[in-house]
């Protein structure tokens, strides 16, 4: 009798007010869809480091004939300075930084050249004798870079030790861009959904306030009396959560799993498995931004 | 039932208490009126008792409990033994008899079968049987205030407090809604009655306690309205 009754006072109000429940649907559905945008682009972010890292590597580059470089002035890097190199990677001090090392010669720099610039003036015109020497290292941890660097820059022989990492540090640049812009509107938008339904409890609350003193004079508990305002808020947001969640599963199943991966198949994207990770997130999120609104706002109304 | 011990209440610092040192108590099963003219306290008397407002000293005991040390959550529990009657009568417009009756025991979760019993009940007691599906509006001021009785006794409470039940009502109407207090009292119910209505009091000598200013100035049993008379 009871729930019955909650409930039916809970459908009363979202119907009494149809156009405030509609605009709470919205706003939360704008809002958590910013947010939800953001978790998925942070997983991408994720996806793509664990891809490429794994195969990105630290070179480096020995001093090849007729170097311009002021670290080369010593001319071509002798075969004692390429050992010393050898040596200091595979030393116990680098052991903790350093998975693999692999020498690259002049003749495999120049086969893999070949293969790359196969048919091209490049190709033809390079000699073995142009090629430089390489030392290809493979990290731990790819973040640990600069540790790296600073070790073997600066040796006899080392003309420069270059980071691939840092050729995917303007994508991922732009997707964490991309991510806090998400997060910034997400935010604007929560405070916005906060707002509304502060006022539309509020409103519904006054409008309903001759019956509510009714029933507090007649003895119900606040619970009761509140309970019906709280679900109000409750319902829209949660609806509000629905449709995001659903409006990014089907942007990710059209425009990511059907359009990106099918033009570029070598890169790992976020997929609608990932969507439904956020998803309950996305309603957890709708409950407290209701839960909070109400609280703030019923606060007020519950003098007994 | 109701006892007040040295009871005042001060809505804003520094100004004349609207209750000053009220003594009294009310046996279980009284009658009483409260009277006095509008800003004597009467308002606030009631009020004090539902806790509504709390006293700014004193203590007042209701139902066995002393109100102060009545929690928050607890208070509604209180209210449940404690019927209210308006001279407004606080009817929902858009709630059928039956509905607004029925929003009593609804919101202290009583089992629906009870509530089809009990409703119909206490309409009869009334005397509004067969008007369960008319709207407020639809009836007359007596049968309005007849079923804001029903829902203030509808969960049987012990105390019955009524704000000037007859202050919208003409005499002949009012005459009928006092027969119907009276019959409830007969039942047991404590019954306390502020009111303005001379008449009524007189013709119903039970006891009387007069408020003027803040203080009790009388309280005699099977008074009239007026000290002098």
């Amino acid at each position: 009798m009871r729930l019955r009754f909650v409930l039916s006072q809970t459908f009363q109000g979202l119907s009494r007010n149809l156009a405030m429940t509609v605009s709470v649907i919205l706003v939360t559905f704008v809002s958590l869809t910013f947010v939800g945008a953001a978790a998925l682009l942070q997983i991408q972010v994720g996806n793509l480091k664990n891809d490429w890292y794994d195969k990105v590597e630290v070179s480096a580059f020995m001093c090849p004939a007729n170097s311009a470089t002021p670290a080369c002035a010593g001319g071509e890097a002798t075969q004692e300075q390429v050992d010393a190199i050898g040596e200091l990677l595979a030393s116990e001090s680098m052991a903790p930084y350093v998975d693999e090392v692999y020498l690259e010669s002049k003749e495999d720099a120049f086969e893999a050249f070949q293969e790359q610039m196969a048919d091209t003036v490049w190709a033809q015109s390079l000699t073995v004798e142009q090629m430089q020497v390489s030392y290809r290292v493979k990290l731990v941890d790819p973040e640990q870079y600069q540790i790296v660097a600073d070790e073997l820059e600066g040796r006899p022989g080392v003309e420069v030790v270059v980071d691939q990492r840092e050729q995917l540090e303007p994508l991922f640049l732009i997707l964490n861009r991309t991510t806090l812009l998400s997060v910034g509107l997400a935010g604007v938008m929560i405070v916005t959904a906060v707002l509304l339904i502060t006022t539309t409890i509020r409103l519904s609350a006054m409008s309903r306030r001759r019956e509510t003193g009714i029933m507090r004079l007649v003895g119900a508990s606040n619970l009761f009396i509140q309970l019906p305002f709280m679900l109000e808020g409750a319902i829209a947001a949660l609806i509000g959560a629905v449709l995001s969640v659903g409006g990014l599963f089907l942007g990710v199943r059209y425009l990511v799993e059907d359009w990106l991966a099918g033009s570029t198949p070598w890169v790992q994207f976020v997929d609608t498995g990932d969507v439904l990770t956020v998803a309950p997130f996305l309603v957890l999120a709708a409950i407290l931004l209701a839960g909070i609104s109400s609280i703030v706002t019923l606060g007020r109304y519950t003098k007994v | 039932m109701i006892r007040f011990e040295n009871v005042s209440k001060v809505y804003a610092r520094g100004a004349r208490p609207a209750l000053d040192q009220i003594s009294l108590e009310i046996e279980r099963g009284e009658f009483v009126f409260l009277v006095g003219a509008s800003g004597s306290g009467k308002s606030t008397f009631l009020n004090l008792v539902l806790r509504q407002e709390r006293p700014t000293s004193g203590q007042i005991y209701a139902l066995g409990k002393e109100l102060s040390q009545v929690s928050r959550w607890k208070v509604p529990h209180l209210r449940r033994q404690i019927g209210t009657v308006f001279q407004d009568f606080q009817l929902l417009s858009n709630k059928t008899v039956f509905e607004n009756v029925a929003i009593a025991p609804q919101v202290i979760g009583k089992p629906r079968h009870h509530i089809l019993t009990a409703v119909p009940e206490v309409l009869e007691l009334v005397g509004l049987d067969g008007k369960e599906k008319r709207l407020p509006h639809e009836l007359s001021g007596g049968e309005q205030q007849r079923v804001a009785i029903a829902r203030a006794m509808v969960n049987r409470p012990a105390v019955l407090l009524a704000d000037e039940p007859t202050g919208n009502l003409d005499p002949t109407t009012s005459i009928g809604i006092m027969r119907l207090l009276d019959r409830i009292n007969r039942t047991g119910t404590t019954i306390v009655m502020a009111t303005h209505d001379d008449e009524i009091v007189d013709q119903m000598r039970k006891r009387v306690v007069e408020l003027s200013g803040g203080v009790m100035v009388r309280d005699q049993s099977r008074g009239v309205y007026g000290a002098s008379r």
